[in-house]
This record gives structure tokens, C-alpha cells and sequence, in this order.
């Protein structure tokens, strides 16, 4: 038996209100909550033992850095990478990626093709567009298909030597689908390219091993799996590392400073200029161990009970529909009721203390392809309940009188 | 009537209401009876841009007063929208200008203001006052 009562309990933001009613909150997408045990580092680290790393011989900076290092290596063996130094602390997944296409900007030229798949978020199609203006890259998208599925067929055809980079989310934000990334890898590899692909929204349901996945690139944010917001990491294959020169110039990424010449840092300080979010670092790697601690796989059979509860039950509301329909998909449902708004569902359920995402999910590409404004997101973590779906159904229904 | 007695008027007639779902069920059935702007005006030019719904706003100067004609693809703004007009139309720009708009707080609306809604008040608010602001300049 998964040990929901428990595990409830450590999130005290759980047992809030929100308009006098107890907090539904199905939002996961968007950030995840954070339990006691999160929380305690970061009040542990700001009372006891805050100092900057890597420079201090004193006590205080021994300890935070030991931490912080702590943390690169739980990253590390959480993911499977070979080296700890292949593991980049970054803020997140946006600036990963954008480490990623600043480096490749001197490795393109003009006529180099990068695939992204129609499913991205705007952070992973804005860095791209930049790159291509800049170096004279084409872009080139997979298509997706009514279910919200990249067609490979497709993919295969964009393929060539030309290629050079592929882009692609593990599952797609606005509507869950978990996408094949290691037959894209596989196929990638086949005419040389790298591969990077966007964990953010596939990190909080499974476990990726970037060895077995043979990818490039991954990257993540600790916010969407139970760690703080503003920490993030870049995995990166060392050979591609050390190929790509430094992402921003300062303290830490460099090894002998002269004015005629500065040596680069080894990896991974090469591409962590500057002070990083020690805490957050830290925080995150407190945070993998709690996701570690209840198991992936028992989190995501969790996920898709819920899932197949949730589904079941919302598809029972006449005249609404669901975008995302694959077989292969996490805990996501992205719907609208016909002829009203997602706005105007929101807004509603919000004084319900339902909270959902609506609008496009920064995946405009997404609701131009099914001609639709937006959608109203539920999105479920392993703390949500069969309980907390039906006080969303009744949430749905009531938004449905009042707006018909 | 003066924008300050519309504004009370408002008020009286939102403290009747006795919890969130009366007050938002009149805002949403005023939506549906907003004068819907003339077709020609939804342009791209009159939206006031936001990423959750859209709204389009065009202002007319008749007798030296300004009148609003709007629409929204959502509802609940198209109701938000409804009031303000009932408010700021047909008033002199000067009076707009100056109008104080603390109304929003006393009939339970202050949520719309935070800057997360992006389609919320605080837009609109500031689009009507610059129509306003406009046409003043044109009057002086």
C-alpha cells in the first residue's frame, strides 16, 4: 500500500486553506510542493553553516562546500552519470538549456539543421530560434499528431547529415506525453547529432539513467521535484562538455587569471561562474533522497491509478474534452468544458481552492495545432488524492452551471 | 450620475450578496450582457494584451463624453469589463482621469487585481484611463 497519509503529512502547505477551503492542489506541473524534510535543510543551512564555497579555509566554508559537493554526487548517482563532473549546477532548466545553445553557437554554421518536436515549451524553442539567427541554422520541428504524439515517421525524414542537434521534451508539459527520446536518441546517434532532451516535467514521475538513454544532454529543475525553485542541472556527457566553451565569465570558472590569457576551470566550474544557489544546490539534493526514500516506481504506479481514476471520472462531464490522449502519458489532464473559457473555469475553481493552470502552458504551437485559446491543467503529484480528483469533478461540474 | 455615485451604487448592490458564487454568478450574467463592441473594432490594434483571455476595448468621444464599448473571450473578465464600463462610460475624460477606483476592493474583487491576471483591472483600468487621457488632449 502506497503510505498516502503519511506522506501527506510531510507537506505542510497541504493542510492549508485557500478561499475558506481546504487547498486541492493540482498544479504539480508548475511547481511541486515541498515536504519538512526539504524544508529543514534549508533552515538548517541558513542557521548553522551559510557561507560561500570553495574559497574559505574556514570551518563554515568546508562544511557548505562539502554539502554542496554532497549534493552534485546524490545528482550523479541519481541519474546514473559516469562522473559527478558531467553533473552542471545551473537554475534550472531554462538556463541549462541556454548553456547548451550558447555552446553550440560556435559549432554551427551556416546550412546545420536542429529538430525541436512540436510539443516544446517556449524555453526550448526561444533559445533555438537565437541560435539559428545567429549562426545561420535552420530549424526544423516534428509534427505532432490528434492524440498529441510526435510522429516519428516524420522525424526520421527530417533527419540527415545536416542535422546536428535534436531537441525534445521526456513528456510534454501541456498535455503529458511521454515522448519515445530513446528511439530518438538511438536515431539521432545514426547520422552523428547530439541529443538533448527537457526532463523538467518527466523528473518528478520517473528516474532517467542518461547512461542507459545514451543521451547528450538532459536537464532538470529542482522545483518540479519537491526541491526549491531557482536550482537546476545540466547533465552533460564529458567529451560534449568539454567541447563546448564557458557559458558566462566570473569567479569560480576559472583556473589562472593573467592579462594576456585566463585558463578555463575543469569541469564541472567551467560552467558554474559566479556564487551558485548554495542552499537551493544543497536543498536539492535533499530533495532526491526524499523522492529516493517512497521510490520512483512506487510514486508513478501511484501517479497512473490516480491518473486512470481521474480520467474515468472527469470524461464523465458532458461536453468536456481532453487534450493528450496518448497511452504513454503521466499524470496530466489538460481539458475545457465546450464553448467556456479555461479562464473562466480557473478563476472558479480557485474560489473553490482548486488550484489548476490555465491558459497555454507557454506551448502556443500546442493550442494553435488544436485551434483552442488554452486549456485548464490538473496536473498530480504522488501527495494527491482520489478524494482531492472528486472535490475537482464537483469543482468542474459547479464552474459548468455557472457559466453555461 | 457621477462616477463616484455609479461606484456607490456598485457597492450597494454587491453587499447583498452573501458569498463568492452569488457575486460571481452576477458578474458572469453581466458578461453575458455586455454591449459587445462593433466587430470592426476587434482588432489586434484595440487588444489589451495579456497570455490567459482576451480583451478588446475601443472608446468613442460623443458630446464631449467618452463611450467604451468592449468584449472578452472570457466571460468572467467580459463581466469585470461590463462594470467598469457602467462606471467610465459616458463620463468626461477629465472626470475619468481623476476617477478613484477603490470601488474594486469594497465589492470583493481586489484577487483581479494582482498582477498574475494578466487580463486583470489593473490593465483595463489603465487602458480606459489613457483613452481618456487622450481625448482630454484633444479637447484642451
Amino acid at each position: 500500500m502506497f503510505p498516502i497519509n503519511k506522506i501527506r503529512k510531510d507537506f505542510p502547505i497541504l493542510s492549508r486553506k485557500v478561499h475558506g477551503k481546504p487547498l486541492v492542489y493540482l498544479d504539480n506541473g508548475a511547481t511541486s510542493q515541498t515536504p519538512i524534510q526539504v524544508i529543514d535543510v534549508i533552515v538548517d543551512y541558513y542557521s548553522n553553516y551559510n557561507a560561500n564555497i570553495h574559497r574559505g579555509v574556514h570551518t563554515l566554508s568546508q562544511e557548505a562546500t562539502d554539502k554542496y559537493e554532497e549534493a552534485r554526487h546524490k545528482i550523479q548517482a541519481h541519474f546514473n552519470a559516469k562522473h559527478a563532473h558531467e553533473i552542471i549546477m545551473t537554475s534550472g532548466t531554462t538556463e541549462s538549456i541556454n548553456l547548451v545553445a550558447h555552446g553550440f553557437a560556435s559549432l554551427l554554421k551556416e546550412g546545420d539543421e536542429i529538430i525541436v518536436s512540436a510539443l516544446e515549451h517556449h524555453s526550448n524553442i526561444v533559445p533555438w530560434q537565437m541560435l539559428c539567427e545567429k549562426t545561420g541554422a535552420i530549424l526544423k520541428v516534428i509534427p505532432m499528431n490528434d492524440a498529441g504524439e510526435l510522429v516519428l515517421e516524420e522525424f526520421n525524414k527530417l533527419l540527415s547529415e545536416k542535422t546536428k542537434l535534436v531537441f525534445v521534451n521526456h513528456i510534454s508539459n501541456a498535455l503529458g506525453t511521454i515522448n519515445p527520446i530513446k528511439e530518438i536518441i538511438k536515431k539521432t546517434h545514426q547520422v552523428g547529432a547530439a541529443v538533448l532532451v527537457d526532463g523538467a516535467q518527466a523528473c518528478p514521475h520517473l528516474k532517467p539513467d542518461v547512461q542507459a538513454l545514451d543521451v547528450d544532454f538532459y536537464v532538470a529543475s529542482a522545483h518540479k521535484m519537491c526541491g526549491p525553485t531557482g536550482v537546476g542541472m545540466l547533465y552533460g556527457k564529458e567529451a560534449w562538455l568539454k567541447k563546448l566553451p564557458p557559458y558566462q565569465g566570473g569567479g569560480e570558472m576559472i583556473a589562472e587569471v593573467t592579462f594576456e590569457k585566463t585558463t578555463y576551470a575543469d569541469l564541472p566550474h567551467k560552467f558554474e561562474a559566479g556564487t551558485p544557489n548554495i542552499c537551493g544546490g544543497i536543498a536539492f539534493g535533499a530533495a532526491i533522497d526524499y523522492l529516493n526514500a517512497i521510490g520512483l516506481d512506487n510514486i508513478s504506479k501511484y501517479e497512473h491509478e490516480l491518473l486512470e481514476y481521474a480520467t474515468k471520472k472527469i470524461l464523465e462531464i458532458e461536453g468536456l474534452k481532453i487534450y493528450g490522449t496518448s497511452k504513454n502519458k503521466t499524470s496530466v489532464i489538460s481539458f475545457n468544458l465546450e464553448g467556456i473559457h479555461p479562464y473562466d473555469v480557473g478563476t472558479i475553481l480557485d474560489k473553490m481552492g482548486i488550484a489548476v493552470r490555465t491558459g497555454h502552458h507557454c506551448t502556443q504551437p500546442i493550442m494553435d495545432f488544436y485551434k483552442i485559446p488554452g486549456t485548464v491543467r490538473a496536473s498530480f503529484a504522488f501527495y494527491n488524492t482520489k478524494e482531492e480528483v472528486d472535490v475537482l469533478v464537483e469543482g468542474i461540474k459547479k464552474a459548468k452551471m455557472m457559466l453555461s | 450620475m457621477t462616477i463616484q455615485e455609479i461606484q456607490n451604487e456598485i457597492i450597494d448592490e454587491f453587499s447583498m450578496f452573501e458569498d463568492w458564487e452569488e457575486r460571481y454568478q452576477y458578474m458572469i450574467d453581466l458578461g453575458k450582457t455586455l454591449p459587445l463592441i462593433n466587430e470592426k473594432y476587434k482588432t489586434d490594434n484595440n487588444i489589451i494584451k495579456g497570455c490567459q483571455s482576451k480583451v478588446w476595448v475601443h472608446a468613442d468621444l460623443i458630446n464631449d463624453k467618452i463611450v467604451f464599448t468592449a468584449d472578452s473571450d472570457a466571460i468572467i473578465t467580459k463581466g469585470i469589463i461590463a462594470i467598469l464600463i457602467r462606471v467610465f462610460s459616458n463620463q468626461h475624460p477629465k472626470d475619468i482621469i481623476e476617477a478613484n477606483t477603490s470601488f474594486i476592493d469594497e465589492i470583493g474583487l481586489k484577487e483581479h487585481l494582482s498582477p498574475t491576471r494578466a487580463n486583470g483591472l489593473v490593465s483595463m483600468i489603465k487602458q480606459l484611463k489613457m483613452y481618456a487621457i487622450a481625448y482630454q488632449t484633444q479637447l484642451q
